[in-house]
């Protein structure tokens, strides 16, 4: 939960540098971004061409990316990659769709909420390991029960971003629908929906940082493929390049991945009023 | 007809805000009602458009009995209450979205047209000033041509010249439609120019303490004579309304500054 977490607080607190930063161009935003990490590289590198380090149990920069082109060559890493963007993304819709749909209800009506939220907390506190014995023992060793952890993982804070969202939506609004006689149905699609968007899309975008932890959980317990697979391989067989490389492949798609979410509802908060300007 | 039948209102909490209230208004009326802060106008307002049940009496609006709202009452709170995700056109289509696409492009520029704010369409309603929204807010409750608008002090956010502006709005858009207008106000001016009728109330429980004929020729002259012996008159109810007798054969002056004070 962590990680949802850390998503969702980091947004708002951008404000004040936010304003500060807006005059640098974008490009130079992004490099001020990358400097840490590429000092940090650049120096382990050196450390490792000076002698002060065999390099062995952590690769210098270099040598993770000279494995990193060759998995690639061999076309290995696009295979682990697409596997295991597959199980997220099949995780992913099923936690988003369940998730949207429960929390709504939930969020709506009160009698709904008393009845399901208490076991729902209480399913949301068992750590993402603790359900993998159970769901091999239900679903098999295959896709199914890694589909299901996943979908598990990202279905809590879709569940709860929602609910949350909806029960404070500004009753003033609510009025607004029910003076104009909308429907339970017309309310939750043409005021309740809207009114929730922006938390919302903070809500799925934890939900996919959690899909992508849970992925790794999955495949670490048992695959014959997918970037899990990759780590556990290069572990056993004493690769530490290849671990690393795996970790940056993760890295880079998950990114991405949350990047796709932001830009593909961006058209949809045009909207919004907000004090903070654009970032990225 | 809209009948108001000796409707009361005790909230859960045991506060008594509407006592044996009866108003009897005539088709396209323009009804004001003022009193003193807390004495139950906005619950009658609610009450009247069925967004609250009353707890006694009920609410007929030709000879149905109002229980939930209705197409035919439309209300206007004191905040615009725009949905932010729509542009303004959509926001004024939101209560006509079971009309045909041509009827309603047709119905929602006209009336923005009618509120000076056509060149506005396509902006978001945060891109609006406060009387720009309030008009749409205006436009909005207009649209599906209620029979009945309601309004909650609508400009008393708003600074003196846009209010008189937007009391203009409406009186064109009253004349317009001819709809019977409610309309809850701390302003006695702006009651005065408005009004039919005056129903002024006292506090605790909420009642009604007079109705003030308001009947000058329209459009008013806030000048004349006869409108400020009806401001007079309005104001020193609303000193009797509030319980400080103040009033004497002398006092009109006096009476005028300690209303003024409350309002
Ligand atoms: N939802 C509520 N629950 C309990 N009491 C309420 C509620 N709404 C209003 N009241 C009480 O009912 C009384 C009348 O309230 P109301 O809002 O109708 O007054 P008002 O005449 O509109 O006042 P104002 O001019 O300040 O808007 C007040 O004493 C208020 O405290
Ligand atoms: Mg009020």
């Amino acid at each position: 939960m962590s990680l949802a977490q850390m998503t969702v607080t980091a947004e708002p607190e951008a404000t004040e540098q936010g304003k500060r930063w807006a005059g640098l161009g974008r490009a130079t935003r992004l490099g001020l971004g990358i400097l840490l990490p590429l000092v940090l590289a650049a120096g382990w590198e050196l450390a490792v061409h000076l002698g002060w380090s065999n390099g062995r149990l952590v690769p210098p920069p270099s040598v993770v990316f000279a494995t990193f082109v060759e998995l690639w060559r061999a076309g290995e890493l696009q295979r682990h990659i697409a596997v295991t963007t597959g199980r997220v993304a099949a995780g992913f819709a099923i936690g988003v769709i369940a998730g949207t749909f429960v929390g709504a209800i939930a969020g709506y009506s009160a009698l709904v909420r008393r009845l399901i939220d208490p076991t729902m907390q209480a399913l949301r506190s068992i750590p993402s390991i603790a359900w993998v014995p159970i769901f091999i023992l239900w679903f098999g060793i295959f896709e199914a029960s890694k589909i299901t952890l996943i979908a598990v993982g990202v279905f809590f804070p879709v569940y709860l971003g929602v609910m949350g969202a909806i029960m404070s939506v500004d009753r003033k609004l609510v009025e607004v629908g029910r003076a104009f006689r909308l429907s339970p149905a017309a309310m939750m699609r043409r005021i309740l929906l809207p009114a929730v968007l922006p938390h919302y899309v903070i809500a799925i975008r934890s939900g996919l940082g959690l899909g992508w932890m849970f992925v790794v959980a999955a495949e670490l317990l048992g695959a014959s493929e997918g970037l899990g697979f990759l780590l556990v391989d290069g572990q056993q067989l004493g690769k530490p390049a290849q671990i690393v490389a795996a970790i940056v492949a993760f890295a880079i798609i998950g990114k991405i991945s949350d990047w796709i979410v932001v830009i593909a509802t961006a058209p949809f908060l045009r909207w919004e009023d907000r004090a903070r300007g654009a970032e990225a | 007809m809209l009948t108001i039948d000796r409707v009361g209102k005790v909230y859960p909490n045991g506060v008594r805000a509407l006592d044996g209230v009866n108003i009897e208004v005539g088709p396209g009326e323009v009804v004001v009602v003022v009193g003193g802060s807390g004495c139950g106008k906005s619950t009658l307002l609610r009450a009247i458009c069925g967004l609250d049940a009353p707890t006694q009496g009920r609410v007929v609006l030709d000879n149905v009995e109002i229980t939930a709202p209705q197409e035919k009452i439309g209300i206007i709170f004191q905040e615009p209450r725009l949905l932010p995700w729509l542009t303004v056109a959509d926001n004024v289509a939101f209560g006509i979205a079971h009309l045909p696409r041509a009827e309603r492009e047709a119905r929602v520029a006209r009336v923005l047209e009618r509120v000076g704010l056509a060149d506005k369409a396509g902006v978001w309603p945060r891109e609006l000033s406060g009387g720009q929204a309030q008009r749409v807010a205006i436009a909005r409750a207009l649209v599906p041509r209620p029979e009945v608008l309601l309004l909650d002090e609508p400009f008393s956010a708003l600074d003196a010249f846009t209010r008189a502006d937007l009391q203009e709005h409406v009186l064109a858009l009253w004349s317009d439609l001819k709809p019977t207008l409610i309309m809850v106000t701390h302003d006695v001016d702006e009651a005065v120019v408005l009004a039919d009728r005056i129903v002024v109330m006292r506090p605790r429980p909420g009642r009604i303490m007079t109705e003030i004929d308001a009947d000058l020729p329209r459009p008013r002259d806030r000048q004349s004579a006869a409108f400020d012996f009806v401001k007079r008159r309005v104001l020193a109810a609303l000193d009797r309304s509030l319980e400080r007798n103040t009033v004497t054969d002398d006092g009109q002056t006096k009476t005028e500054a300690g209303a003024a004070l409350w309002w």
